[in-house]
């Protein structure tokens, strides 16, 4: 394990972060072509205003209570608490949101933004699809036209949530470029972008890309823990020993750290997909066996191989598969202050049912993989102790996937 | 300095230049390397080769295929670097590798500008490594007498212009378009207003590029321009060739040759 976790000292102010030009540490930047330039300064600008806009914060938190339905429940998990046998769980239920993930705090925040710009069109990528949904359920909310990039193989894994989009009013682009997955989305967005970047927004979806997103959306997904914060405190009257929560992209996850990241005695976890294993080429855990590159704009941990050309990602879970994770991550890998572990498909499923038969909840498949580091954490805990575990988001969209690889068995 | 050089002595002879960018190893490293000396003996001023790259989110469709045709035959830049000292031993052609940050930056930059300039590279064009992040390259280039060319787009403010010239070597790559790259069916005479706001903050030779493939567009691109560059086009050429050397050199030749010949009064 990493030894910097033990001797780990807070010296630098993880609030301050990231500086002007959009690094934490050395990670981070603005990889983009010219054309980009100038819509990125604008896009900071435009959100440095608005956090300092009380109105804008006023309008975000009715969005908030009213339509996504915040603060979301901190649940004490009693029967995995006792089937475990160690700490206490409590679960961060965003999947009770509105839409059925987190993704819907970033997608209001940014809709609000893209408004307040007077942009007419948003486009967004969509992995799992949760995105795309949140982003198509926005662009209805407030009126804007949307088109959707979404790989041809996600298409196939997420049915529901492409009638969802389409449903919702939104055009869904398929992507049949590269590995036909998330990151070709990606490309195929920014392609879309620079071609139409006066009138159009682009509503990144996790902590990734060039700055601002990876800052903009942390910020927008913090409300994440900062309510655990408050609810476990008038819960437990304590802060939690432990925070769990998958790592793709990386924005539940830093949504909910964030707030704690200036609390020493709060250990914290990132889950990421580990496939069919570390030791096979098929996974998306870019911090625990990447290498540093610059992709999407920004330079971070990712799987590549030994020319620098982006490896293909694999997980069980369409909303992990991503060769990339956001640049701040890297940042707190190298500090030490968070500490990175990986789930593969099988411990994931096995979650997966674990937390439906014992709390009567499904979980996605990202969220299973959080859960899934309970195995291992809980055993090492004591029962005093407690965890806390980012549920990002609900199973619906996943039991076909999940029949196929459980009823297959 | 050769491709500057090459650029201000055409500017001095009040000659357009001609800059053509072909992908390297489509569809194969010997054609890249048939190709680079037709392109010069065409009459080519400057020669683009493309490193590929599994994301190249700054192409449209014709260099992602070309890109994706190279990757399948493992093409990478120790072996495109041992194709250009093959090509150094028949032309003088000046050479820029155009190329994604990430496979340099993952090949080492002190390193990939040691080898590049042993193997005869003259200068690098990284779309996706604007102003803000080419401190570094930039400085490591320049100490080895390589250029590494700036961009600027339609989108680039004036403050940008101001800083983006001071620094930049060689020649300007103006974008012509907001948008990737690709063939189009119009070329924007707008581009013409942008140029001239450059020229108020530099010297160099401006160079347009993105959208321009045929000879009449090349001539009203050349209209405003020190140089023109062609790259979509050609790759459209050789993918129609099918691997056919005996088709794809002489009529890649023959379009080059009427490319100079459109921006040649």
């Amino acid at each position: 394990m990493n030894k910097r976790v033990e001797t780990f000292e807070i010296t630098e102010t993880f609030k301050t972060l990231p500086n002007k030009r959009g690094y934490f540490g050395e990670y981070g930047g603005k990889y983009v072509p010219e054309t980009l330039m100038a819509a990125l300064q604008e896009l900071e600008a435009a959100y440095q205003q608005a956090k300092e806009d009380a109105d804008f914060q006023q309008e975000l938190n009715y969005y908030f209570k009213n339509y996504i339905g915040r603060p979301s429940l901190l649940y004490f998990a009693r029967n995995l608490t006792e089937k475990l046998g160690g700490a206490k769980i409590y679960l961060k239920r965003e999947d009770l949101n509105h839409t059925g993930a987190h993704k819907i705090n970033n997608a209001v925040g940014q809709a609000l933004l893209a408004r307040k710009m007077g942009k007419k069109r948003i486009i967004a990528e969509t992995g799992a699809g949760q995105h795309g949904v949140a982003a198509a359920t926005v662009a209805a909310l407030f009126n804007l036209s949307c088109a959707i990039y979404m790989g041809e193989v996600d298409i196939k894994r997420q049915a529901l949530n492409v009638f969802r989009m389409k449903l919702l009013g939104a055009e869904v682009i398929p992507v049949n470029s590269g590995s036909r997955t998330l990151k070709d989305a990606i490309n195929e967005a920014i392609r879309d972008w620079v071609s139409h970047v006066e009138d159009t927004y682009y509503m990144m979806g996790s902590v990734v890309g060039p700055h601002p997103y990876p800052m903009m959306v942390r910020d927008f997904q913090s409300i994440i823990g900062e309510e655990a914060k408050e609810q476990i405190l008038s819960q437990e009257g304590r802060l939690p020993d432990y925070l769990l929560a998958c790592v793709g992209g990386g924005s539940n996850s830093l949504g909910l750290f964030y707030p704690f990241l200036e609390e020493k005695k709060v250990k914290i976890f990132g889950v990421e997909a580990a496939g069919r294993g570390l030791h096979t080429t098929e996974h998306a855990a870019a911090l625990s066996a990447g290498s540093i590159g610059i992709l999407h704009g920004a330079k971070s941990f990712l799987l590549q191989d030994e020319d620098g050309q982006i490896r293909e990602a694999y997980s069980v879970s369409a909303g992990l598969d991503y060769p990339g994770v956001g640049p701040e991550h890297a940042y707190l890998k190298e500090t030490g202050r968070v500490t990175y572990v990986s789930a593969t498909d099988e411990e994931a499923l096995e979650a997966f049912q674990l937390l439906s038969r014992t709390e009567g909840i499904i979980p996605a498949l990202e969220s299973a993989h959080a859960v899934a580091h309970l195995f291992t954490l809980i055993p090492k805990t004591k029962k005093e102790e407690l965890v806390m575990v980012c549920l990002s988001g609900r199973g619906d969209k996943d039991t076909e996937v999940a029949i196929e690889k459980l009823e297959g068995k | 300095m050769r491709i500057g050089n090459t650029l201000d002595h055409l500017k001095e002879q009040k000659e357009k230049g001609l800059i053509i960018y072909i992908t390297a190893g489509d569809p194969s490293l010997e054609a890249t390397e048939e190709l680079v000396v037709a392109l010069a003996e065409a009459r080519a001023d400057v020669v683009e080769l493309g490193i590929p790259f599994s994301d190249p989110l700054a192409d449209g469709v014709t260099i992602q295929q070309a890109t994706q045709r190279a990757l399948k035959n493992k093409v990478n830049i120790p072996k495109i670097l041992t194709s250009i000292k093959r090509i150094r031993e028949r032309t003088s052609v000046p050479l820029a590798l155009m190329g994604y940050y990430n496979p340099m930056y993952h090949y080492g930059l002190e390193s990939l500008v040691g080898d590049s300039k042993k193997a005869g590279v003259d200068g690098f064009i990284v779309p996706d490594l604007p102003f803000e992040e080419a401190e570094v390259f930039g400085e490591i280039t320049a100490r080895a007498g390589l250029e590494l060319i700036s961009f600027l787009a339609p989108t680039s403010t004036r403050e940008r212009i101001a800083a983006i010239t001071q620094k930049a070597r060689g020649f300007i790559y103006c974008v012509s378009v907001t948008g990737v790259t690709g063939i189009r069916e119009e070329f924007s005479p707008k581009v013409g207003e942008s140029l001239k706001i450059i020229r108020n903050y530099t010297n160099l030779p401006l160079a347009i590029g993105f959208g321009i493939s045929t000879p009449a567009q090349a001539r009203e691109a050349a209209k405003y321009a020190d140089a023109v560059i062609v790259g979509s086009a050609v790759v459209h050429l050789i993918e129609e060739a099918e691997g056919d050397l005996a088709k794809m050199i002489p009529e890649v030749s023959r379009f080059v040759r009427s490319l100079k010949e459109a921006i040649t009064e």
